[in-house]
């Protein structure tokens, strides 16, 4: 398990970074707002980030597996409601409840 | 006359309570999410505590979720930097609107800053927000605050109790980041930009195993600046 400084170090970290682009953008807003390049990254960059962030955190999964298969049904459920209903909440519980469901039952390994 | 206080309350206090309204819809979006970090927190073997502090100080929904798995992974400190980084980069946008010049005194701004989500920058950057004062504003971010920290610390005790056969559970943070994936999508409709970015994870997979955001982040960044110069030159030409 993690010791305790790291985690703190690990905590401080992201909480610097982030507080950092929330709050140096205001000490230098008119070099910003003239800035074409910003708001290109900030419209452009989400759906990427995402896009890496979704298979980062499918990075373990064993596809020949049966844990594999139920993962894959989860993500076709996930993306199913999503489409259908539009709902980030419904998706996530919807998609996640397949998961659990399947990896605790039935494709166990 | 005692009726008249409750007639006419002070206008701190009045401010304070529309905060409160502000933030109910907010809220019922924030404390499902906040249950479950917590209940991903309780079985990620991490201390309690993690919860709670993750909530309070990093306060970013989707960033802390990566840090859970990143920390529980032993992630270089790099990693976790740069991940917040590019993941959090959309917050620099917000500086452009939100009305930070009606929240006075420097220990409001800081705070203000700190605690400017997604959530407080959609609730106060939109038309029936313009006249909001400062106590408006910093209270409905307190309020979002407190709804996110109670909720997680909340989840993680809750998660304790959840029988041990029961698996699977942080399939969620894999959804969460693919429906985050397709509403930006249906916002640009880009194909080339979510093809570019899956190519950088799984070079990143590749080459740099369980590290591989060290890679794919800075890459995708890389490849949007260099598109974008590749346009300006090509206005200007």
């Amino acid at each position: 398990m993690p010791d305790t400084p790291y985690l703190l170090g690990a905590l401080v970290i992201s909480a610097g970074v982030t507080w950092m682009l929330r709050a140096m953008p205001f000490l230098v807003i008119s070099p910003l707002r003239r800035s074409r390049l910003i708001p290109y990254l900030a419209a452009t960059m989400p759906v990427g980030v995402m896009m890496i962030l979704t298979i980062y955190t499918m990075r373990n999964v064993d596809f020949e597996s049966a844990a594999g298969l139920a993962f894959v049904l989860a993500v076709l459920t996930t993306i199913g409601l999503h489409l259908w209903r539009h709902n980030v909440l419904v998706s996530i519980f919807g998609g996640t409840v397949v998961h659990v469901i399947l990896v605790s039952t039935v494709l166990t390994g | 006359m005692p009726g008249a206080e409750v007639a006419a309350p002070e206008p701190r206090r009045a401010d304070l309570v529309l905060a409160l309204r502000d933030s109910t819809s907010v809220g019922l979006a924030t404390v499902p999410v906040g249950l479950a970090f917590g209940v991903l927190v309780s079985q990620s073997g991490l201390p309690w505590w993690w919860a709670t502090l993750s909530a309070a100080v990093i306060f970013a929904g989707s960033l802390e979720f990566l840090v859970l798995g990143m920390v529980t992974a032993f992630a270089p400190l790099a990693q976790i930097a740069i991940t917040s980084f590019m993941v959090n980069f959309r917050h620099v946008f917000y500086s452009l609107s939100f009305p930070l010049h009606r929240v006075n005194g420097a220990p409001a701004k800081l705070y203000s800053t700190y605690t400017l989500t997604d959530e407080a920058y959609a609730l106060t950057t939109g038309p029936d927000a313009q006249t909001w004062s400062r106590t408006r504003i910093v209270g409905l971010q307190a309020l979002i605050q407190a709804y996110w920290v109670a909720s997680a610390t909340i989840g993680v005790i809750g998660g304790s109790f959840i029988p041990a056969g029961v698996k699977g559970l942080d399939f969620a943070i894999t959804a969460l980041f693919l429906v985050l994936g397709m509403d930006a999508f249906r916002v640009r409709r880009d194909i080339p930009g979510p093809l570019v970015a899956a190519a950088c994870a799984l070079v990143g997979r590749v080459a740099f195993g369980n590290d591989m955001l060290v890679f794919a982040l800075p890459a995708l960044a890389a490849f949007l600046m260099a598109k974008y110069a590749v346009r300006r030159r090509g206005w200007h030409a």
